[in-house]
């Protein structure tokens, strides 16, 4: 095989994981969308609050510590046990739902019915309040997040490509494994909303509000219900990028990526948001392999994917799956 | 009681269409224009001006241009960051290539060049709507500050790559580079806030501005009675990048001084503007300047509350900083969901019936 | 007219704050934001390093010392914000710890008449201390780095580089692509190939850049990183297989936060620095006892000894080194920015001053002129070991190629004082 096909294959590939990196993230934000019509810009700053929160119960960190220190005097920093990682993951999934009901409750509840840019404007307010809140609980030093997953270069495939081609093609571990937990969750998600009672309620409620309010639906109940499924998608992007590069700060950034793919995938479609987080890995890993590194001076990724899903929107306005616009006067 | 157009009789056609058409208004307005310009400048220091007053009068600058976008216009704009840095890049090409001219003049040519740019960009907005019309304007955005990092051009070849202003007057007054007035770096931004704010808010009564509103309620039926999209998006386009542009040319050369694109013009402060003047209240002047002292002089406050007062830890205070603004976003919101101008509306529709509400 | 409001306002502030005639050196620290990681530790050794000389020798040549923090977050903004709110409490000193902050800050530091120290970062051509008046940034900046960064690589290869490929992945920001120039020329001089590698802010997604890597298959890398790009690429050169002692991290690439989340994978990455590591000094002694017992520190204390930690302590230790110089120049105590300036200008760092003060063998000799801000450009190479989890010294402190650089110092600062109509002060 020539050793250009080699590369190019090799660089779709590892596109076509990042796309699901991507998808992880853009799931979210879709998730919410979806039932309420909020365009939930606390969606990164909420994963980075999971994974925050994960690693805080993991380690037996006293929340609030540095606060508590600075107020009372005192030197508290770790409870001194540790908590293993699945029953971590059960816990912090309990506070993000608690974190979900406060939201309605104190939030949203007030905001029925307003445009979709004040509960937008709501939302942005929320990515203020638990990034600061995130940073006061935990600190803002930067963590490791060790949940048990493999990462690496996958031999098997290495060396199993080696001898096919010549050229051992690199697959991480890691997006192995990510794209994996995806596929359950996206097929999860589905399930969920097609075979359960609250699924179908959440549908109906994504269908006409006042439709599945007048059969007896409880509003309140299905978005907190959409806020804690969120809250879980979050944590799932939280420990999949937290794996990679620690838990801190700049885990709330990886919002950023996941818009190219929502704008391309459509706000309101889950297997969308999936399709377009594969699109855009894709595209702009080759755009950078094949054009942007050798002609261009290289990192053009991040306006590439943006140009991309330009193009793709000139010629679809909704996005690829999204519900067609259909406007009257 | 307090605020009152009683006995307040329009005699001619000019008086009923002015901006101000209630007495009380027009003088507390006249007042705020005499303070700014008259006693402002004789008080201020280095610190008043560069950490309160500059960024104040610049994002206001910034926050007029989005506002006119997306809240006369309705077209949602996520590039701001990457516009005010075309108008950063204009005036740094143009102040090291002419040295003699005035700044005046350059500030204003870097939002001419900005305008021509914002409306390439504008183009998409013809086919693309609502949310998704924020990525034509974020691919902008993001490439702009790619090109502007990667072309040597733009910044002169410098070793560095990034942009300093040199020292420039205006009228024989030194307004950019270290040693500037404070007084007089202030005046210049407040000509061109003062300026912007009253182009603005004549445009945006005037037909054009009527044609924009027509649009951003429902352009189907705007189409149809007669308004063209194309120009009418166009125009706000470029209208909108001409204010941004001055704001980004004031930003780099006047405040800060020494920029570096990705740092200073990234995403977030696409954002934040987004952010002013959502909070301030879309489609209002007013709330152009309202949102931008709360994102602008509510950090601060808080800090000097927070650390010169209480003398709390600097992180405590960061972080509970967050936590205020962001739970101040939320209340406001839930008190008054269209923004800080609303409030005020509402303010002053109270106290004209107080204390005999009824 | 300049104070006016200002003085009463300043001095509302200060009322919490007992005004006295003292040394202040503000820290402008980050402890939230993107690079809080980096700026946390750098911050408490600072501020601890300033409070034991309080507790312990009551000040500086008996003048106590004020460290007003101010939280800039790495923004400039708030970095103005932050500079203009401590300049008027007479400040001795800044040290900004951001390359942003630094270049809008030169010329108001000289126009206001107060020194800046950039150890390390910066405007490299700030060497030039005939055009950069008060700013300086001994004892190494960004191109001694990538020098070092090649000579330790031509170490390793007995001496010759010819043929050899050598990848430079780099932040793509003003910081990042810094060492370019200086690589170029290099590469031309000993006849090895260059290969540049932008990564994007934030840098959390590096899978192309990697790749690249992987099939171009460098003998060496060399990284520029800030932040989150460090562990990831650490973390993605471990995925590769990259050899990780024949990866180099320039110092802000080098501390524990990069290479913790990577674990027993980043055995043996290396990065340069231009100060000891570890907290096996006398002074830690007295820090313990003086401040860490009583509880004084500036954090929560569990940074003491990691790298920027010491960094911290480090860049503390020049500049009171330099306020005592400032008092025996001028024979006062209590002295101004000004002064302070020319005493960072007459500095002398020697091996005997430094053990005098508990840390001996801390950093290079090195001694500071009206020509030269910057130092000799001594660096040092140190590598990381996953198992003991500590940063150790693996190479002696090696001079940088004066002669590559010299030139393009020259040739940058000429260009800034053509720009800004700079006559030259020395």
């Amino acid at each position: 095989m020539p050793e250009q096909l080699a590369f190019t294959i090799e660089v779709f590939m590892n596109g076509l994981m990042a796309g699901v990196l991507y998808a992880l993230v853009a799931l979210g934000f879709v998730l919410i969308y979806k039932a309420s019509g909020i365009f939930n810009y606390a969606q990164g700053v909420m994963a980075l609050f999971a994974a925050l929160t994960l690693v805080g119960i993991m380690e037996g960190q006293v929340p609030f510590s540095h606060l508590i220190n600075a107020i009372l005097g005192t030197e508290v920093h770790h409870f001194g046990w540790h908590v293993p990682a699945f029953l971590a993951i059960v816990l912090t999934m309990v506070v993000m739902i608690v974190l979900a009901y406060c939201v309605q409750r104190f939030v949203f509840r007030y905001l029925v019915g307003q445009e979709p840019i004040i509960l937008f404007m709501a939302t942005i307010g929320l990515a203020y309040f638990l990034e600061g809140v995130g940073d006061l609980m935990w600190g803002s030093e930067i963590k490791t997040l060790d949940v048990g997953l493999p990462q690496g270069i996958n031999v098997w495939i290495d060396e199993f490509t080696f001898d096919a081609t010549g050229y051992g093609f690199f697959i991480d571990n890691l997006d192995i494994v990510a794209s994996i937990v995806a596929a359950i969750l996206v097929i999860g998600l589905v399930m969920f909303a097609q075979y359960t009672k609250q699924g179908r309620a959440m549908r109906a409620v994504a269908d006409d509000h006042q439709a599945a309010l007048s059969v007896g639906v409880s509003l309140n109940f299905i978005w907190i219900l959409v806020w804690s499924l969120a809250g879980f998608v979050a944590l799932v992007a939280g420990i999949m990028w937290g794996a990679k590069s620690g838990v801190q700060f700049s885990l709330s950034l990886i919002a950023l990526k996941a818009l190219p793919v929502l704008m391309l995938g459509g706000f309101t479609s889950i297997p969308g948001a999936i399709v377009g987080g594969l699109i855009i890995g894709v595209g702009e890993k080759l755009f950078e392999f094949l054009i942007g590194a050798p002609f261009l001076g290289g990192a053009t990724e991040n306006w590439f994917a943006y140009m991309l899903a330009l193009v793709f929107l000139v010629f679809r306005p909704q996005g690829l799956f999204g519900e067609k616009i259909i406007e009257r006067v | 009681m307090f605020y009152r157009e009683a006995g307040d009789f329009n005699t001619s056609y000019a008086q009923d269409q002015q901006t101000f058409p209630i007495k009380f208004d027009r003088y507390r307005y006249y007042l705020v224009l005499f303070v700014a310009i008259f006693v402002i400048p004789f008080m201020v220091n280095d610190y008043w001006v560069n950490s309160l007053f500059l960024p104040f009068l610049i994002y206001a600058i910034a926050a007029i241009g989005l506002n006119i976008l997306v809240g006369y216009c309705g077209q949602v704009s996520l590039g701001t960051g990457g516009f005010m840095a075309v108008g950063a890049y204009a005036c740094y090409k143009l102040m090291t290539a002419m040295p003699d001219v005035s700044m005046f003049i350059h500030i204003l040519l870097a939002g001419v060049i900005t305008a021509a740019v914002g409306a390439l960009f504008g183009l998409p907005s013809l086919r693309i709507k609502g949310f998704y019309l924020a990525v034509a304007t974020l691919a902008a955005q993001f490439f702009l500050v790619w090109l502007f990092n990667r072309v040597p051009w733009f910044y002169n070849y410098s070793a560095s790559g990034q942009i300093s202003a040199p020292e420039r007057d205006t009228f024989g007054i030194l307004i950019t580079g270290p040693n500037t007035d404070a007084w007089a770096t202030y005046m210049f931004c407040l000509i061109f806030t003062v300026g912007s704010a009253l182009v603005a808010r004549n445009l945006t009564r005037g037909s054009v501005g009527r044609k924009w509103m027509a649009i951003r309620d429902m352009d189907i039926a705007a189409e149809i009675i007669g308004v063209n999209p194309l120009r009418a998006k166009l125009t706000a386009f470029a209208v909108s990048s001409f204010f941004i542009g001055i704001s980004g040319a004031l930003f780099f050369s006047i405040y800060l001084g020494a920029v570096e694109v990705g740092e200073a013009f990234g995403i977030q402060k696409s954002f934040l503007v987004l952010f002013m003047i959502i909070i301030g209240g879309l489609g209002s002047i007013f709330g152009s300047f309202a949102g931008a002292a709360f994102l602008v002089l509510l950090p601060v406050l808080l800090k000097i509350v927070g650390v010169d007062w209480l003398g709390w830890p600097t992180d405590i205070v960061a972080h509970l900083q967050l936590v205020i603004v962001g739970g101040l976003i939320i209340i406001f919101l839930i008190a008054e969901p269209h923004g800080l101008a609303q409030l005020w509306r509402v303010a002053k529709e109270k106290l004209r019936l107080w204390p005999f509400p009824h | 007219m300049k104070y006016k409001l200002g003085t009463l306002a300043v001095a509302g502030l200060m009322a919490a704050s007992p005004v006295m005639a003292d040394l202040v050196f503000p820290s402008l620290s980050y402890r939230t934001g993107p690079y809080a990681a980096g700026g946390i530790p750098f911050a408490d050794g600072y501020a601890d390093y300033f409070t034991l000389l309080n507790e312990r020798d009551g000040g500086i040549g008996g003048e106590t010392i004020r460290v007003p923090e101010c939280e800039t977050a790495y923004n400039t903004e708030k970095g103005v914000e932050c500079y203009e709110s401590t300049k008027g409490e007479g400040a001795l000193v800044y040290q900004p710890l951001s390359t942003g902050i630094t270049y809008q800050l030169i010329p108001k530091v000289t126009a206001d008449d107060i020194p800046m120290l950039t150890s390390g970062l910066g405007r490299t051509s700030a060497k030039n201390g005939n055009v950069f008046s008060h700013v300086f940034n001994f004892p190494a900046n960004y191109w001694d780095g990538a020098s070092v960064a090649i000579k330790h690589i031509m170490e390793q290869e007995g001496g010759s580089l010819e043929g050899k490929k050598i990848a430079l992945v780099y932040h793509n920001s003003a910081y990042g692509k810094e060492p370019i120039r200086t690589l170029q020329e290099l590469s031309e001089k000993h006849g090895f190939e260059l290969k540049e590698v932008p990564v994007d802010h934030p840098g959390q997604e590096q899978k192309s850049q990697w790749l690249q890597i992987r099939r171009d298959k460098p003998d060496y890398v060399i990284m520029y990183g800030w932040g989150v790009m460090n562990q990831v690429a650490v973390q993605e050169a471990a995925n590769i297989r990259f050899p990780m002692d024949k990866f180099i991290g320039i110092w802000w690439s080098g501390s524990e936060n990069d290479v913790l989340s990577a674990g027993a994978k980043a055995d043996g990455y290396k990065a340069l620095t231009f100060h000891n590591v570890g907290s096996d000094y006398p002074l830690y002694d007295d820090l313990k006892k003086h401040v860490i017992d009583t509880g004084k520190t500036a954090g929560a204390g569990d940074q003491v000894g990691t790298v920027l930690y010491n960094r911290g302590i480090y860049a503390a230790m020049l500049v009171a080194e330099a306020a005592r110089t400032a008092q025996e120049i001028h024979g006062v105590t209590d002295i101004t920015g000004g002064q302070m300036r020319d005493g960072m200008e007459q500095l002398e760092i020697t091996e005997e001053k430094m053990a005098a003060l508990g840390l001996p063998d801390f950093g290079p000799e090195f001694s500071v002129s009206c020509d030269n801000h910057g130092g000799e450009g001594f660096v040092a190479v140190t590598q990381w070991d996953a198992e003991a989890k500590e940063w150790n010294l693996v190479s002696d402190f090696m001079q940088s190629d004066q002669d590559v650089i010299q030139p393009l110092i020259d040739e940058d600062s000429k260009a800034y004082a053509d720009e800004n109509a700079i006559e030259g002060n020395c």
